[in-house]
């Protein structure tokens, strides 16, 4: 079993809504990387997605085109965001990390050395916005046979034929994108939502994570009526643009923000 | 009969191309295989394309015999005269097949990306012509350097956004257009302006784009007894020049090369030739070759011609690479500079920049076939639109 499927089976078992938050390694600068994944699991997180960052990131709005162009400003590579997770392990096994980003730089490495070097940094899940499944069959085997989940995105735009592909190749949990659009963007339509999420559970039994648009509390709250897990990328990003050279000032804003949103999902299900 | 027969039907030209985008795009690119895929063979369709290609852009374009370049050169040169189509370039064969099919798909916007401006004003008119509401994505350093275009763009009703991000140019401006289309996928066409992009788009563009070839292979049976022995293109993206080599491909006989931008020259690094010097990756939809760095980041090209200024290729020329049936060669800024003169002095003909660089190779082609070797040169565009960048270059006020 997965570090992923342990989570969401323990989520479940309490009866609790996962939160992940999302951020991009090296952004803006690589040592805050690893202290802000321990902060955000203090303040509640239950998985964390990484990005790795690419220089066109062609599924991001602006404010995560932002963090990649800071991110590579100082030249952060694939091999240093693994290197970052290797790090997290030394305090933290328990947490599951899943990798964001596009195929390029994971092919300019090699699909099986990066396989060897995730499992080797203890990387628990790989979502590659670029790679749909149909392209992906024989990744997927190396992935499988490592114990890291092909983690897949659904969006409004999927037909139930596409669902049932994705579910075939898909393991973890699914993510369901929550609006016609790149991160960050758009106001969210919540009965096309509640209704996406129900056809996609006629096609998989895996757990439903939900992103693109989450920004509050509140709207975490709406979501995690629905999905067992809520992604916030954008919201946690921005916070990155006011960093002055503080890290820690920048750390307790992501951890107060989380906090605020652990809680109203715990809240929520009481 | 016809024995090549790429892409598969994922869209695959060996190891090459495919469909890598997002989620959200899936369903919008299967339905438009369908759509395009229907529509191809139905003899309406291609009936109304025919006479808007004939009475609209003005085709068949002419194969003209370039006596004072061949004299020049020293072998037999003829032009294949895309800088005659209405909108001074090839770009426009595409849009008016594309444009076709967003009204068959009941689409009102049309978006579209440009490099140096053409397949921007080819979309733009297209779209006038439609009454379809069209944006179109332009490297902000590209709008700087194609001013006349963008102006054209906007008089034909065109909104033009400026792209800030990354390099600037024309990879940007695809970035950015790609991101219009996941969030207005349901109202809205992406016309590509190139061969490249996920699957349907390098074929579709290119069926579009054979009608140049088509036409060549034609003319010059007709008007020289025979068939070519080389066939020059520049290749930015690989449209024009797919355009012209895809209907001779079975032709064994027949050369191929397509002229890269080699920038300030290969060994420099500042240059946009992927087939020339990159390696195989994944970006905006296909698998091909690529300028990128060990990490697999893309890196910044440079070319005098914002046409060619990208970091990718067309997959079937990655494929026609590979397999050796075309030949991929590059022509630094100066020797397109060059090539540019000799054109407008010794023919009366201002070609494109971009078009510059295939006259350039045919410099260097033309010993090698000999002065009885019959060539033809895709002119692909128009030059207005590069006086100012050229005077510039020559330190010349106009």
């Amino acid at each position: 079993m997965s570090r992923i499927e342990k989570r969401f089976e323990s989520l479940s078992n309490s009866g609790r809504k996962g939160l992940i938050p999302f951020i991009t390694a090296g952004d803006p600068v690589s040592d805050i990387t690893v202290p802000l994944m321990h902060a955000m699991v203090e303040a509640g997180a239950d998985l964390i997605e990484l990005g790795i960052p690419f220089s066109d990131p062609m599924a991001d709005g602006p404010v995560i085109q932002k963090a990649n162009q800071r991110a590579l400003s100082h030249g952060t590579s694939l091999h240093d965001v693994l290197d970052m997770v290797k790090q997290f392990r030394n305090k933290d096994q328990a947490t599951p990390v899943l990798f964001m980003g596009y195929l390029n730089p994971v092919e300019a490495m090699g699909y099986e050395e990066f396989a060897d070097a995730a499992q080797q940094a203890g990387v628990d899940g790989l979502l590659l916005v670029d790679l749909p499944p149909e392209e992906a069959s024989e990744f997927n085997e190396l992935l499988y046979q490592r114990d890291i989940d092909p983690i897949y995105l659904l969006a409004p735009t999927s037909t139930p034929q596409r669902m049932e592909i994705v579910s075939l190749e898909a393991r973890g949990f699914v993510y369901y994108v929550s609006i016609r659009g790149v991160t960050g963007s758009a106001e969210l339509d919540y009965d096309e939502i509640r209704q996406s999420i129900s056809e996609i559970r006629k096609h998989t039994r895996l757990p439903v994570g939900v992103g693109f648009g989450i920004n509050s509390p509140e709207s975490a709250v709406k979501i995690g009526e629905h999905a067992d897990a809520v992604v916030i990328g954008s919201a946690i990003v921005r916070m990155m643009e006011n960093y002055g050279g503080e890290k820690q000032t920048v750390i307790n804003a992501v951890s107060d923000f989380l906090r605020g949103v652990r809680d109203a999902l715990d809240e929520s299900i009481q | 009969m016809s024995a090549y027969s790429m892409p598969d039907k994922n869209g695959h030209f060996g190891r090459f191309g495919g469909i890598f985008v997002a989620e959200t795009l899936m369903r919008p690119l299967q339905e438009l295989t369908h759509t395009y895929e229907k529509y191809i063979k139905d003899p309406d369709f291609l009936h109304e394309l025919d006479e808007d290609l004939k009475h609209y852009v003005g085709r068949p374009s002419p194969l003209y015999y370039a006596a004072g370049l061949s004299r020049e050169y020293g072998a037999q040169i003829y032009l294949k005269r895309e800088d005659l189509n209405h909108t001074g370039a090839h770009k426009i064969n595409n849009t008016i097949g594309q444009a076709l099919l967003a009204k068959k798909l009941g689409k009102t916007r049309i978006i579209a990306e440009t490099g140096a401006g053409q397949h921007g004003v080819a979309t733009a008119t297209v779209a006038a012509r439609l009454g379809l509401e069209c944006v179109v994505y332009m490297g902000a350093d590209d709008i700087e350097r194609q001013a006349p275009n963008v102006y054209r763009m906007k008089l034909l009703g065109a909104s033009v956004v400026a792209v800030e991000s990354g390099s600037r140019t024309l990879k940007d401006a695809l970035n950015e257009a790609m991101r219009d289309w996941v969030t207005n996928v349901e109202d809205t066409f992406y016309i590509i302006g190139t061969v490249a992009g996920p699957h349907p788009y390098p074929a579709m563009v290119r069926d579009f784009q054979s009608i140049i070839g088509r036409e060549a292979r034609e003319q010059i049976l007709q008007q020289a007894g025979r068939l070519p022995d080389a066939l020059v293109a520049c290749v930015g993206g690989g449209s024009n020049a797919i355009g012209l080599f895809h209907p001779f491909i079975d032709d064994e006989s027949v050369e191929m090369y397509g002229v890269e931008a080699a920038g300030d020259g290969l060994e420099t690094g500042h240059h946009a030739a992927p087939l020339c010097k990159g390696k195989v990756g994944v970006l905006h939809g296909n698998r091909t070759y690529l300028m990128e760095d060990v990490n697999g980041q893309i890196i910044e090209t440079h070319s005098i011609s914002a046409g060619l200024d990208y970091p990718g290729v067309g997959p079937e020329h990655a494929w026609l690479k590979d397999s050796g049936r075309a030949n991929y060669v590059a022509a630094s800024d100066s020797e397109a500079m060059q090539g540019f003169h000799d054109i407008t002095l010794l023919e009366g003909i201002i070609p494109a920049l971009e078009s510059s660089h295939a006259i350039a190779y045919a410099q260097k082609l033309a010993p090698k076939i000999g002065s009885d070797g019959i060539m033809i040169i895709n002119l692909s565009g128009r030059g207005d639109k590069d006086i100012q960048t050229i005077a510039k270059i020559e330190g010349v006020e106009i």
